[in-house]
């Protein structure tokens, strides 16, 4: 088996076994980015000296019998804002063009606990607002299945590294749908975990009660693999949480009979691409022929969480991006007068068009006089959402839908009009807003060969239903199934077929 | 009902958020802006009296730990990032 072909677990035991070393699975990575990124343009940073040396130190270790996990030594790319120190980090953003952090996150550290090899930093939106890579300042990235097409975003350059072959695996953070809608549109797995599970120190923020940080991988094994390595409990990030049920690797098992599940009548509705809905629908059916129990319901309210969403992210960006002025770090514009007139050109010089627009509406809704109509107001929506997920949860254990309405948009469609754009991101984004987790997973193709994507939204803590789930539908979808017929079409779903 | 966003609150809202904008961007921030808020409010829809406001989804504390320092001195490497720095501070333009 081609090294290039095998998954993250599959490439560790392999180096175990003696078969090839760390470093002779970084040499062939960094060649094939090199010979592949000028199409795809997936990192924005590559590291090819630093990965080969930690491959050479990881190599010797594994050797010496002190690496022993289930993912040594097996190269990763990191999403462009996670800090790594001594390693340029830019958020894809003119701004912190020249960054070089002092320090590295704490889920980056947990990585190279575990025998990680950092082979670089992956394409974004810049700051992570946008749902297509293409705000970012670094150019765009091109979706690996067609590179007419978007990758999704915002770590849109972390799933088409995955889906390109250009790293075994890779980590993102998701604060609307960041993770799970770029793996949608790439055909990867993408997973965002219960808010608090992965210590966001060293993750720079953009709505810090919604990032999350999570991986990117080919299977959805890995997927658990990577999730147990990044998960951890950290004094640094106070919302980080010490969970104990955490060996998600145990989920990993093709059993899910009695498992409720219910999709949303409203995550099928209007908006929906009948190809999506048809293939979310057949997944359903090899959920219920593996025993599970499928039902349609409403869960309401999903109209209202876009317009909650953008108000809370954009008030906590404004914020959040305050920092960046010009004097500690990144860009300074050349000409001011004063120091005022120096930050308002940095930023407006540093920063794009679409972080502006979101800082701009922050700043606005978090302004005396409509704090209340705008901001608390949104509060309170998000406190009626998670009532209704809640309430969903009492009645199932697993949440299915789409990821997104369509598959990957062409290039440049996007951006002209920013609400149809952040209308995308509907099925993804109360997901954050309640704190839940969500697994995207691949569910077959459209009839132009684009990956149409599956997701799975649990409650709180209960990664591992999810994981179950998701492994068991990896394990139960077969070929011809991507072509089949779904039964759930009419009312709560017939009979297996 | 429309949002009509005046010259004087977008120029509120670039002090507010630091930001020079030139008369093009000020046109289209008011346009972009006015139909966000338009969007927003369908939140108003909603009868939310006596709905506590939920800025987090897990009941927040304060979260505590002993004040006690662990990084070292890191001062030449943070300033090495600095655009502009002398004898170990940031330079700034004159503040008054």
């Amino acid at each position: 088996m081609d090294i290039l072909d095998m998954t993250a677990l599959q490439l560790a035991a392999a180096i175990k076994q003696g078969d090839t070393t760390a470093v002779e699975a970084a040499q062939q990575m960094l060649a094939r980015i090199e010979a592949q990124d000028k199409t795809y343009n997936c990192y924005v940073t590559v590291d090819a000296e630093g990965a080969l040396a930690q491959a050479k130190a990881v190599q010797k270790r594994i050797e010496a019998g002190e690496l022993t996990g289930p993912l040594a030594g097996v190269p990763v790319a990191l999403k462009d804002n996670l800090c790594t120190e001594g390693l340029r980090t830019t958020c894809s953003s003119r701004i912190l063009h020249n960054f070089v952090p002092t320090y590295t996150a704490e889920a980056v550290k947990n990585l190279q606990k575990a025998g990680a090899v950092i082979l670089g930093k992956t394409n974004m939106d810049e700051f992570a607002m946008g749902s297509t890579t293409e705000t970012s300042a670094y150019g765009v990235t091109r979706n690996p299945h067609n590179t007419e097409h978007v990758p999704g975003g915002s770590s849109g350059g972390s799933a088409a590294a995955v889906a390109a072959k250009e790293c075994f695996y890779a980590i993102g953070s998701d604060t609307g749908g960041s993770i799970r809608q770029p793996a949608s549109y790439c055909g990867v797995v993408g997973m965002k975990p219960t808010y608090g599970t992965v210590s966001r120190y060293g993750l720079i923020a953009y709505g810090s009660s919604l990032d999350q940080i999570g991986p990117l991988t080919k299977d959805v094994a890995d997927c658990a693999a990577v999730l147990e390595v990044l998960t951890s409990h950290d004094e640094k990030d106070s919302t980080s949480i010490a969970r104990k049920d955490t060996n998600f690797t145990e989920a990993l098992t093709d059993d899910i009979k009695g498992l409720r599940i219910g999709i949303p009548n409203d995550y099928l509705g209007e908006g929906l691409d009948g190809e999506v809905r048809e293939a979310i629908l057949c997944a359903a059916d090899v959920l219920r022929e593996k025993g599970a129990v499928v039902e349609r319901f409403d869960l309401s309210l999903v109209e209202y969480a876009i317009p909650a969403y953008y108000t809370i992210a954009a008030a906590e960006a404004s914020s959040n991006l305050e920092r960046f002025d010009g004097v500690k770090y990144g860009y300074r514009t050349k000409d001011y007068a004063g120091l005022h007139n120096m930050y308002k050109k940095s930023r407006s010089e540093g920063f794009g068009e679409e972080v502006k627009r979101r800082i701009m509406l922050g700043s606005f809704v978090l302004s005396s006089g409509y704090y209340d109509a705008y901001y608390l107001k949104a509060l309170k929506v998000k406190a009626l959402i998670k009532k209704a997920f809640d309430d969903a949860f009492s009645k199932y254990d697993v949440i299915l839908g789409p990821a997104a309405p369509t598959t990957a948009p062409k290039l440049g469609e996007s951006l002209a009009d920013p609400i149809q754009m952040y209308l995308g991101d509907i099925y993804t984004i109360a997901v954050n807003l309640a704190g839940l987790p969500g697994i995207c997973l691949p569910c077959g193709k459209d009839s132009r060969g684009l990956p149409i994507g599956l997701q799975l939204i649990g409650d709180c803590f209960q990664e591992k239903k999810l994981i179950r789930a998701a492994y068991s539908y990896q394990q139960g979808r077969k070929a011809e199934e991507m072509t089949c017929v779904s039964n759930v079409e009419n009312g709560q779903g017939g009979e297996p077929a | 009902m429309a949002n009509i966003i005046s010259d004087e609150t977008i120029e509120y809202v670039g002090i507010l958020a630091k930001l020079e904008l030139s008369d093009a961007e000020k046109e289209q921030a008011k346009a972009d802006m006015g139909r966000m808020l338009d969007y927003i409010d369908k939140l108003g829809e909603l009868d939310t009296d006596g709905v506590e406001p939920m800025s987090h989804v897990f009941s927040a504390e304060n979260v505590f730990r002993e004040d006690v320092v662990t990084n070292g001195d890191d001062r030449e490497r943070l300033l090495s990032n600095a655009p502009q720095e002398k004898d170990g501070m940031f330079v700034v333009p004159p503040t008054f």
